[in-house]
């Protein structure tokens, strides 16, 4: 015991040299390389978005460097010209102790590509907390950090720590609070290993399976759907290897972490680490929005909340979470609710009702205005009558009197709606117009995001006016922008990552499609287990039986395989070494021998020369012998000894005895054709007929047709061994 | 306690020949000296639970067993023998005696199960939960000796005793899932929408269903008759009600309210959810009931009921006689590490030993059995009115009654039936030898199975 101490102390003072060695790195990636955002990202990259009137940005700064990392590589990509102008304003640039520096690219369309690229920059020199631009989080990293180092130092696999917490999806929407999908995640208790990572699991499928190796290797697994990821990542230097390893690797979760998963040969591990009393959520869609913005406001995130982050404008907070600037002018009668923040120099006229929003700074908010669960950013004006409920307002957007926001809007930079104007629920506005490329491919949402800002962007200052003058109607009488169309398939997902609440109805809806698919699954699953249950004694007669039936059925594919293969190589004239080739791939990939080779070209050999046409014995036997000849060397390739040869005569007779009795009759002929053609060997054609001798009458039919040839052989060889 | 208790003691018996015979059905099989069937109903007894059924199959072997049961436990104990047909599966023949049962609940006990796990508890524990079926779990048992595994052929020891996979709450209270048999060598397949009510699921392949259930009897009899193909508890009707746990309506429908009077669960569901608020500080939580509100919190219209586990501890014995390699074992365990599990003294009144002869520890003789000369016995069970001579050795081997054996015999890892006759010098190692063989002198057998051929 004491011995084992004074190593732990002695690898206590290590790890100090160590850290002194390597200051904390962090790597923060700009971009989401996803298109959640549109249209709004289309003009300002997601990470500089206000989140209650602070970019995004500065909350994962901000934690970071509360956390102990000194050193931050931001990586930008789109619009990386504004993260990069940006951070060096900040205060961030002139931090002791907190360098950050930024890493551009543009033709970076993935995290993968990012990570490849700060892999050859060759900046991470020991472990490292990897996190995306819109991660808010309050949690102290020293823990999983250790967990980490130690780990690492048992087991040099154990390279990367997710940060996970546990958030209990909705059982109607199968939706966290944060407007993620569910997440499935298998983690053994003990160890804190993660073995099983489904975030897109299929909704149709009333199940989860589990891989039967994990159950084998863990007697206990525990199943998460109630756990949330962070998307804080701690990693060692090998995941930026491995990004460069595996160049398809694009997704950190979808690709990186499943492929860790899942490949047993490099024996990578993963584990995770749960946080219960600190914040970390990311901001993925617009439901995360609204809900980590609700979140800040009531302090959750503390000490990351706006009236400590900007000291510089003094914010103070009011009774029932309403944080107000020190210089908002606010009617007499103006009302403004709880959790709602004011920002700067904003007005706001008479009557108007304000609550469980966010407006940021130098608007001017009109009269007998209702603003409810809104976020409206900077210098944004809204006139007399409007209301607005669960939207979010850009920079530099007019609201003429009247205009009516529904649930779920979102008016990006500089929109106008008209007078009146009812702008409907989950409607997207911009000044741009959308991209008709949309690529539906999923996996290539990533590309059109950076690649498409570029093309979009030179319409905002040229000929804009014109442009909009035509299609102005679509936000009323004098209204700017585009309404954007949603993209089919998608309209009914719109609702589940909008900032406005979802509907009564769509639940109640949801709750009657859920029992009606579970009632379906059930009666599935009734009928899996009475078929199931007629083999009830597991014993291992039944599993033998199907594995049998399995390698038939393989074969049978096998053997069709071979035969079209054949027919081709016959019909269009292939090499017999390519012939010899292909049939070498089918073997291995059916992981068959080489007797089954034989066999399988034999029969389409045989199968070939019934089929071509005929009208007698004698022509069929032409036709075989034709062949025979012209095709001997592919079938000789895979004859090396003599078992592979009475297989061919096994199967020969099999075949006489079932799919072509034509041949039964020219048996003899065709096996001395074989001997003659030196595809069988003496020893082969007596050891078949030794073997026959003991069976059945029944099996012996071509055993007597041939005993002639078979008589003359053991002649011959005896009068060989006289010689 | 309102507990009907119902013992299978019927069983396949082809896992045992030759151990088994007409004369000696599977539930007197002695194990230590004592039939099988004795454990269970000893462990009922002790937890006063006295009101027994026990199915037999077949008529003959219901005599045997009720004629042993009148003898053994003539007092305390309530016992019905019924007979059923032969190989009409554990649900078959609860089935057949479904109209014997009136309890309120019913439990389900295989009659080839030696455990020291009190079956009071389990009914305790469904009781509390007012479960419509609460299954015992135990830990896997460390099955055979290492030196026995490895004899045991490949395929035992490529799986180390995994019999069930089961899915548990966070509380380990609930059972959420369960696969046995063939489902367990696939993938497993576990159930959302119980993993969304529940959120967690521990899945653990090192917990074995011990065949003890605990049923609420009108579920029961609902699930016998409406599904009249299903054979096996284990693998039919425990899954069964374990996978439709979150939606039984469309099962449980055809109760009458009234029959349910004291069980405001199925009958008035509004109830219950007030029921569940208020005690929700104080019991444990469950999932069923938030799952099962509607979205607005008004009144629910699902019904569920609870399947429920009772986890034995691991320090707890528990073991189905079920092979021979689970009779070594538990002849073993039994007079060994388990001895706990038999009331009264390990060797008999009146056992003639003849001079030199050692007896070693974990070693049983039954009353009125003679040793001669120079013998040797370790670890070993010796049955009734044995005559064994001199020079004998005995190791790792069960002995019945009434058996004689020769002078200079050597007996290892082997079961000797009833009335079987050992002549001089006979060897036998890891042999079964059926009751009234006789081997002749100076044979050496290995690894066989002798029986005599049936009349």
């Amino acid at each position: 015991m004491g011995a084992q101490k004074k190593g732990a102390t002695a690898r206590v003072s290590e790890d100090q040299e160590e850290l002194a060695r390597n200051p904390l790195q962090a790597i923060l990636l700009a971009d989401s390389f996803a298109t959640t955002f549109r249209p709004i990202t289309l003009e300002r990259p997601k990470v500089l978005l206000p989140l209650v009137n602070i970019p995004m940005i500065d909350y994962t700064l901000a934690w970071l460097e509360s956390a102990g990392v000194e050193e931050v590589f931001v990586f930008c990509c789109a619009h990386s010209k504004q993260v990069i102008d940006y951070l060096e304003s900040s205060q961030w640039s002139s931090q002791p102790n907190f360098s950050v520096t930024t890493i551009e690219s543009h033709n970076s369309i993935s995290a993968g590509d990012a990570l490849r690229l700060i892999y050859e920059r060759n900046v991470i020199h020991g472990d490292f907390v990897l996190i995306s631009g819109d991660t808010m989080s309050n949690m102290s990293l020293t823990q999983v950090l250790q967990e980490h180092k130690e780990r690492r130092k048992k087991d040099a696999n154990a390279i990367m720590t997710m940060v996970i917490k546990k958030s209990k999806p909705s059982p109607i929407t199968q939706q966290s609070r944060l407007g993620t999908d569910e997440l499935f995640m298998a983690i053994n208790p003990v160890t804190k290993q993660l073995l099983c990572y489904e975030d897109k699991a299929e909704r149709s499928k009333g199940f989860i399976s589990l891989d039967k190796t994990l159950i084998a290797d863990n007697p206990s697994i525990i199943l998460h759907n109630d756990k949330q990821d962070c998307y804080i990542d701690v990693c060692s230097q090998e995941v930026l290897s491995l990004f460069t390893d595996n160049f398809d690797y694009q997704h950190l979760r979808r690709h990186f972490v499943k492929g860790l998963l899942v490949d047993d040969i490099m024996g990578y591990k993963i584990f995770t680490h749960e946080i219960h009393s600190s914040y970390a959520a990311r901001i993925d869609n617009f439901r995360s929005y609204d809900t980590i913005s609700k979140d800040i406001i009531q302090r959750w995130t503390y000490p990351f909340v706006p009236d400590i982050l900007c000291g510089s404008s003094a914010i103070k907070v009011e009774r029932q979470g309403a944080y107000r600037a020190s210089d908002v002018t606010l009617s007499r009668s103006a009302h403004i609710g709880s959790f709602t923040f004011i920002g700067q120099g904003t007005k706001i006229g008479n009557d108007t009702k304000i609550s469980h929003s966010v407006v940021g700074e130098g608007c001017t908010i009109g009269s007998n205005v209702t603003i409810e669960g809104s976020y409206i950013w900077n210098n944004v004006t809204i006139e007399d009558g409007c209301q607005l409920r669960h939207a979010i307002v850009c920079d530099g957007v007019i609201m003429r009197s009247g205009a009516v926001l529904q649930p779920g809007v979102i008016l990006s930079f500089k929109v106008v709606v008209g007078q009146q104007f009812v702008v409907p629920a989950y409607s997207k506005v911009s000044l741009l117009q959308q991209p008709t490329q949309q690529d539906s491919d999923e996996e290539l949402e990533y590309a059109d995001n950076t690649s498409g800002t570029g093309e979009l962007r030179y319409k905002l200052n040229g000929d804009i006016a014109t442009d909009l003058s035509e299609t102005a109607y679509e936000l009323g009488t004098g209204g700017v922008g585009y309404i954007w169309s949603v993209f089919e398939g998608a309209q009914d997902e719109e609702w589940k990552h909008s900032v406005a609440p979802i509907p009564t109805d769509k639940l109640v809806k949801l709750m009657l499609d859920k029992d009606e698919d579970e009632e379906q699954l059930t009666q599935d699953g009734n009928v899996l287990s009475a078929s199931g249950e007629l083999k009830a004694d597991s014993d291992d007669n039944g599993s033998e039986d199907d594995d049998n039936a399995d390698s038939r059925d393989d074969y049978g594919f096998f053997e069709k395989e071979v035969e079209a293969t054949f027919l081709r190589a016959v019909h269009e004239n292939v090499k017999v070494d390519h012939a010899v080739l292909e049939v070498n791939a089918l073997r291995l990939s059916y992981n068959m021998a080489s007797v089954d080779c034989a066999g399988a070209i034999f029969y389409s050999m045989m199968k070939l020369a019934v089929e071509s046409p005929h009208h007698s014995a004698s022509e069929l036997h032409r036709n075989a012998a034709d062949i025979i000849t012209k095709w001997q060397k592919l079938l000789k390739s895979f004859l090396h000894d003599i078992d592979e040869e009475i297989e061919v005569i096994l199967k020969f007779e099999e075949m006489c005895l079932e799919s072509a009795k034509e041949f039964a009759a020219l048996f003899p002929q065709v096996l001395h054709l074989l001997y003659d053609k030196e595809i069988l060997q003496e020893d082969a054609i007596l050891r078949w007929a030794d073997e026959k001798e003991g069976a059945d009458e029944s099996d012996k039919v071509f055993l007597k047709s041939s005993e002639k040839f078979v008589q003359w052989l053991k002649e011959a060889e005896e009068e060989d061994e006289d010689d | 306690m309102d507990f009907q208790v119902v013992v299978l003691a019927g069983g396949n018996s082809k896992n045992l020949t030759p151990l088994i015979s007409k004369d000696v059905p599977k539930p007197l099989l002695p194990v230590a000296n004592r039939p099988v069937l004795y454990y269970v109903l000893h462990q009922l007894r002790q937890s006063n639970l006295k009101d027994l059924i026990v199915v037999v199959e077949g008529e003959d072997a219901a005599l045997h067993v009720g004629g042993w049961i009148s003898k053994t436990f003539v007092d305390g104990l309530h016992v019905e023998i019924a007979a059923v047909p032969e190989d009409i599966g554990t649900a078959g023949a609860l089935r057949a005696i479904s109209h014997h049962l009136t309890a309120k609940d019913i439990l389900v006990v295989s009659g080839d199960l030696v455990s020291d796990v009190p079956p009071g508890a389990v009914a305790a524990t469904h009781r509390r939960h007012d479960a419509a079926v609460t299954a015992m779990l135990c830990s896997v048992p460390v099955s055979g000796s290492l030196e026995s595994g490895s004899s045991g052929g490949k395929d035992k020891t490529r799986k180390p005793g995994r019999y069930n996979i089961i899915g548990l709450d966070p509380c380990k209270q609930f059972l959420l899932h369960i696969a046995t048999g063939s489902e367990i060598e696939k993938d497993s397949r576990l159930q959302k929408h119980i993993l969304h009510a529940v959120g967690q699921m521990e899945i653990r392949s090192d917990l074995m269903d011990a065949h003890m259930y605990a049923f609420k009897r009108s579920v029961l009899q609902e699930v016998l008759d409406q599904k009249d193909t299903f054979q096996s508890l284990k693998q039919d009707i425990v899954p069964y009600l374990v996978r439709s746990q979150l939606k039984s309506e469309a099962l449980l429908n055809g109760i009458s309210q009234a029959e349910e009077n004291g069980n405001e669960k199925l009958s008035s569901p509004n109830n219950q959810v007030l029921v569940s608020k208020i005690l929700a500080n104080a019991s444990t939580p469950s999932f069923h009931e938030p799952y099962s509100m509607e979205p607005d919190g008004s009144a629910q219209t699902r019904k569920t009921h609870k399947c429920c586990a009772y986890i034995a501890s691991s320090s707890s014995y528990c073991v189905r006689l079920n092979s021979i390699q689970a009779f070594m074992d538990i002849n073993r365990d039994v007079t060994g590490e388990a001895d706990h599990l038999l009331s009264d003294n390990i060797i008999g009144p009146s056992p003639k030993l003849g001079t030199k002869t050692t007896v070693g520890p974990h070693c049983m003789l039954g009353e009125g059995s003679e040793m001669g000369d120079k013998c040797q016995v370790k670890r070993s069970v010796i049955g009734r009115h044995c005559r064994i001579g001199s020079h004998v050795k005995i190791v790792n081997s069960v002995v019945m009654n009434h058996v004689t054996i020769g002078d200079g015999c050597i007996i290892q890892g082997s079961v000797v039936c009833s009335n079987v006759q050992l002549q001089e010098r006979v060897v036998l190692k890891d042999c079964l030898v059926g009751a009234g063989f006789v081997v002749t002198m100076g044979n050496e057998y290995k690894g066989e199975s002798l029986a005599r051929k049936e009349k």
